[in-house]
């Protein structure tokens, strides 16, 4: 956290001086680490072991917060007879199908309700949903649509009452199930699979407890290095659960602290620029025969929770896309989505575009000629396009594929046989528009714009603009109604300064959504309506133009009086910054304890007040229960604070929406040095998504012929003074000479067993290419004891290119694609390889030397 | 300049012959002709940013003189940073007014081996000719079995994270409305 999000790490540093104790887990000795009180090594690719032993600790010495998890998880729910728990062996869960790899999860569900997961391809479903097969079928489906994730936020469809049991005795009650799954993980497991030792792990174990409870918190924090595994989803889960236990949601002082690592990641996952998602995490609608929108919300939309309002989401977000076009009688334009029917994700994509289906392409401030997993295949992606447009402040290597890209030199491609036309635009910087950015707490900020562009550089806001703008010039005399859905949208947003840009409040002002009758703003999503009389752009943004004033440009000193600085920017949802914050007070609303006090039940004046904007209907009081047959928010209870979820409640174990599982397991990743220790009959994540393609091979794991040609573990880093693939910093002198080459850290063990000198080059090879770095000697990387015996691994930084001031190669020409079967994220952070003391061959010599590690071990012969 | 003169003005001097023997007034003086004074002093005007780079939010405060961007500070009102940037964040001056900058549009034909000079206005008319001539030629109404599609997967998108949130809504509501349904960031990678 220290180096890659420095300022940031101020309030660590800030709760140290008032007493917190800090403790880093990571696999390398950093700058966090350095002002730490504990330091806990361990191995890249096992904290599921970790956590889930911290789990066991938890459970088995009954140092769960009782009172929370009783009244605010899921523990109480009995799970179905059927369902059985991963195996001891195979580390599979009931339900598991070997032929298509994936799960049929009805055996999952809790006693007496059915959560379903939400779209798949619901054809199948009308016609036979009672058959094995289509269940699986749509199961496969929903999370190849990626709308696992709209789940994720609540949205599961819930009927029936689950079963309970609030003593948590019944074995088969929640509490139950997760104390037998997580027994084994002991500390000597952890031990033996993490590579940390068992008093190392019971010194955390015991931290975290004695910091638990009602007068105490204990915060996670992990940066995005969590997301990047196979198993990705379920480290979260996993640290979703332990905190859970532990009460450590919704209260000051806890919860699990997301560090995304772009300026406004945040904001292009609320309004996505993804393919599984509409804004606000609505799903994309799935492919089908018959489907109107009642259809589409009844599949998708909780009964239960605020989700229970889908369709109010979706309907002012048609109005606010298709205006007077939509209307009641044609469904509000629902028809004119497109329709997905498979991961449509950008890997998939560059893999089409590779195979010749795919022709165009628009790279907006990206760069996954050095950016993305597997480099090579996507360059080999970009100049296999008919046409690629790229935006950006400098020439990035995404930009000059065709004239330098690595595979000119190695003579793989020749310039002149690269068909691609390439557009390359000069855009706007950060302070030549206007625009907010979401940060990682979700607070939008607004930027004021300081100076124009120069030259040709336009915002992105008039590309697109414009762009839409001749584009419906050239279709404005078509009848066919796939131009109609173009020329319907509406698209007359005001424009100023010298360059025709869109006014980027009357952007952000539909986003908000207004009533449709006068335009007059909404105060929030509470006031959107299904019958087409208001517009919102994204839901869950709705108010930030509430009262006509953008309120994410509101910038009283420190925020204002309030702790939670209320008057800095705006936070969805309605300004509040702790999520489900109505946890931090009992279920009869008063707060846990006076030290942590935060949101709490005022009986007299009859609402929730407190530090924050209440995460809860201000007036509904803690003695609520909610009547027979009540529908969205009017069914989650005074004492249900998760009110997103379909249940009200926090999830320890997960009924419905992971490909991969109910509770998560350890498996190692798809490259391991090591076999997987707690399951041995399954070594990786069964349901893993991979790509066994010439352009993108696997190295053999551990115990299978040809691992020893790849016997070094690799995992990836960042470092203060770059910025992820280096197109924002490598062409700034500063930062460029603060950090000027591409290193690599290993430790004197090993650089004595490969003869690598500190300062000189080392080759690092893999099944997919190999790069030279810098040699850094450090105790920093420590080998690892696993199984009695030693393995090596290397840090490398990512940051490089050929391109800009300062120059090397990219870490990401390395590692192979193999992804999260959720949210098809890929693995960058566990790895092997091969280490070597020199430079790398240069020209046609380097794909030789890469081919000839693969023959030696068997790769690509089968 | 006359060595004398040089010599007169090296302070030990001045603290030596001149009315401020302790050096604490006119003798250590800067030589420079006018007091200096910070960029900051010379804006015209003084905007309200956010960093560009992580996603801590860091507030910046951008002056700027005669429409140049001049300093880029961190904005000490801001209750996420108080004032603070980091290496990245101080840097934001020089990603801005880079030398390097690439302000006009470049253009490389198929096949061709070098960039050429296109003018905006053309660029935009011949991309939007690509998107439409592309999109009517790779449509799909449906599947095979008669499945609504109503899409193209014939073009694509990857954007980056410091695109704001209005920019990703109209990439977003322009695609969909196109029928374009493999638009992706930077969040999956």
């Amino acid at each position: 956290m220290a180096e890659a999000h420095p300022v940031g790490f101020q309030w660590v540093m800030e709760a140290k001086r008032r007493g917190a104790q800090i403790i880093h887990v990571d696999p390398r000795f950093t700058r966090t680490s350095a002002v730490a009180d504990a330091h806990v090594p361990i191995r890249p690719g096992t904290d599921i072991a970790f956590l889930g032993g911290l789990i066991n600790h938890v459970l088995q010495n009954e140092r769960d917060f009782r009172e929370y998890v009783v009244a605010y998880t899921n523990a109480p729910m009995l799970v179905r007879e059927e369902f059985h728990d991963a195996g001891d062996d195979d580390g599979l869960f009931s339900g598991w199908d070997p032929e298509t790899l994936s799960y049929d999860t009805s055996s999952w569900q809790y006693e007496g309700a059915d959560v379903a997961a939400a779209s798949g391809d619901r054809d199948q479903w009308d016609s036979d949903v009672h058959a094995p097969s289509a269940r699986i079928a749509s199961h496969r489906q929903t999370h190849l649509l990626g709308q696992s994730e709209g789940a994720g936020s609540g949205g599961a469809r819930f009927t029936g009452e689950p079963v309970r049991d609030d003593t948590l005795q019944h074995p088969r009650c929640v509490y139950q199930v997760l104390k037998r799954h997580f027994a084994r993980y002991t500390p000597e497991m952890v031990s033996a699979v993490c590579g940390m030792s068992p008093e190392q792990f019971t010194q955390v174990a015991e931290a975290i407890c004695a910091n638990s409870g009602r007068e105490r918190t204990t915060m996670w924090v992990y940066s995005v290095g969590w997301t990047q595994h196979t198993v990705g989803v379920q480290y979260i889960r996993c640290a979703s659960i332990l905190q859970a236990l532990l009460g450590n949601v919704g209260r000051p002082g806890g919860g699990i602290m997301a560090l995304r690592g772009h300026a406004t990641i945040q904001g292009s996952t609320d309004i996505p620029t993804l393919y599984d998602l509409l804004p606000g995490y609505i799903p994309m609608p799935p492919k089908h025969t018959r489907m109107h929108l009642a259809d589409f919300v009844e599949a998708d939309s909780a009964t239960k929770g605020f989700w229970g309002n889908m369709s109010a989401y979706v309907v002012s977000l048609l109005k606010a896309w298709y205006g007077d076009a939509a209307t009641p009688e044609n469904d509000f334009c629902f028809d004119r989505l497109p329709r997905i029917d498979d991961d449509h994700s950008t890997f998939t994509t560059v893999l089409n575009m590779i195979d010749g289906h795919c022709e165009g392409y628009f790279v907006l401030g990206e760069n996954p000629a050095v950016g993305t997993t597997n480099s090579k295949q996507q360059r080999q992606g970009l100049a296999a396009l008919q046409w690629l447009v790229v935006r950006d402040l400098q020439e990035i290597e995404t930009a000059t594929f065709w004239k330098n890209g690595p595979e000119i030199e190695t003579g793989e491609m020749r310039t002149e046989d690269i068909d691609t036309e390439v557009f390359l635009l000069p855009a706007a910087t950060h302070v030549e528009k206007a625009g907010s950015f979401t940060n990682t707490q979700r607070l939008l900020q607004w930027r004021h714009q300081a100076v124009e562009p120069p030259g040709d550089a336009r915002s992105d806001l008039w590309f697109v603009h414009e762009l839409g703008r001749r584009i419906r010039a050239r279709l404005a005399d078509s009848e066919l109604p796939r131009d109609r859905q173009v020329l319907d949208l509406t698209w007359d947003y005001p424009t100023e300064g010298p360059h025709g840009d869109p006014d980027a409040h009357a952007v952000l002002k539909e986003i908000s959504g207004y009533r449709v009758a006068d335009r007059s703003p909404v105060d929030g999503y509470t006031q959107l309506h299904d019958d087409g009389s208001t517009a919102c752009g994204c839901w869950i943004y709705s108010g930030v133009y509430a009262d006509d004033v953008n309120q994410a440009a509101r910038r009283k000193p420190a925020g204002g009086e309030s702790p939670a600085a209320l008057e800095w920017g705006w936070a969805w949802p309605m300004n509040r910054r702790v999520l489900y914050n109505r946890a931090s007070a009992d279920p009869e609303g008063r707060p846990w304890s006076e030290r942590k006090a935060y949101v709490w039940w005022d009986e007299e004046a009859g609402r929730w007040t407190g530090h924050d904007v209440p995460d809860f209907e201000p007036d509904k009081p803690p003695s609520y229960r909610p009547p027979e047959g009540a529908a969205a928010q009017d069914a989650i209870g005074g004492n249900e604070p998760f009110i997103m979820q379909a249940d009200g409640r926090a999830w320890l174990y997960a009924p419905t929406g992971l490909a991969d599982g109910p509770l998560p397991v350890h498996y190692e990743p798809e490259e391991s040095p090591t076999r997987n220790a707690v399951h041995p009959g399954t070594r990786a994540n069964p349901a893993r998504q991979r790509f066994d393609r010439p352009d993108n091979r696997y190295n053999p794991p551990d115990g299978e012929p040809g691992a020893d040609v790849y016997p070094i573990a690799f995992s990836t880093f960042r470092i203060a003074e770059h910025h992820t693939a280096g197109g924002m910093s490598r062409w700034t002198p500063y930062l460029a000479e603060l950090a000027p080459e591409m290193f690599v850290e290993v430790s004197p063990a090993l650089a004595a067993e490969r003869g690598l000198e500190h300062t000189g080059w080392a080759t690092i090879v893999t099944a997919r290419s190999a790069i030279e770095a810098r040699v850094l000697v450090t105790e920093r990387a420590k080998p690892l004891r696993i199984d009695g015996r030693t393995v090596h691994q290397i840090g490398l930084p990512w940051h490089w290119g050929p391109n800009g001031l300062v120059t090397g190669d990219a870490a990401n020409e390395l590692i192979g694609i193999s992804l999260d079967p959720n949210v098809h994220i890929m693995d960058t952070k566990t790895g092997t390889c091969e280490v070597v003391a020199g430079r790398r061959p240069r020209g046609p010599a380097l794909p030789e030397f890469v081919e000839s590690y693969r023959r030696r071990a068997g790769i690509g012969t089968s | 300049m006359d060595p004398l003169k040089l010599v007169r003005r090296w302070p030990v001097v001045r603290q030596l012959t001149g009315a401020d023997p302790l050096g604490r007034g006119e003798a250590v003086r800067s030589n420079a002709p006018e007091p200096w004074t910070p960029r900051t002093d010379e804006a015209d005007t003084v905007t309200r940013s956010v960093c560009p780079f992580c996603a801590v939010g860091c507030g910046q405060r951008v002056f700027s003189k005669e429409g140049r961007v001049t300093h880029i500070e961190g904005d000490p009102d801001s209750p996420i940073s108080r004032g603070r940037l980091c290496p990245r964040g101080s840097s934001s001056l020089s990603l801005v007014t880079s030398p390097s900058r690439i302000t006009k549009v470049r253009y490389r034909r198929p096949g061709g081996s070098d960039w050429e000079d296109l003018d905006l206005d053309t660029a935009m008319d011949m991309i939007a000719d690509r998107v439409v001539e592309t999109r009517a030629r790779t449509w799909q109404d449906t599947d095979d079995e008669g499945r609504v599609l109503n899409r193209t997967l014939g073009f694509a998108h990857l954007g980056g994270a410091t695109l704001d949130n209005e920019e990703n809504y109209l990439l977003k509501k322009l695609y969909t409305a196109l029928g374009a349904v493999q638009v992706e960031n930077q969040a999956r990678i």
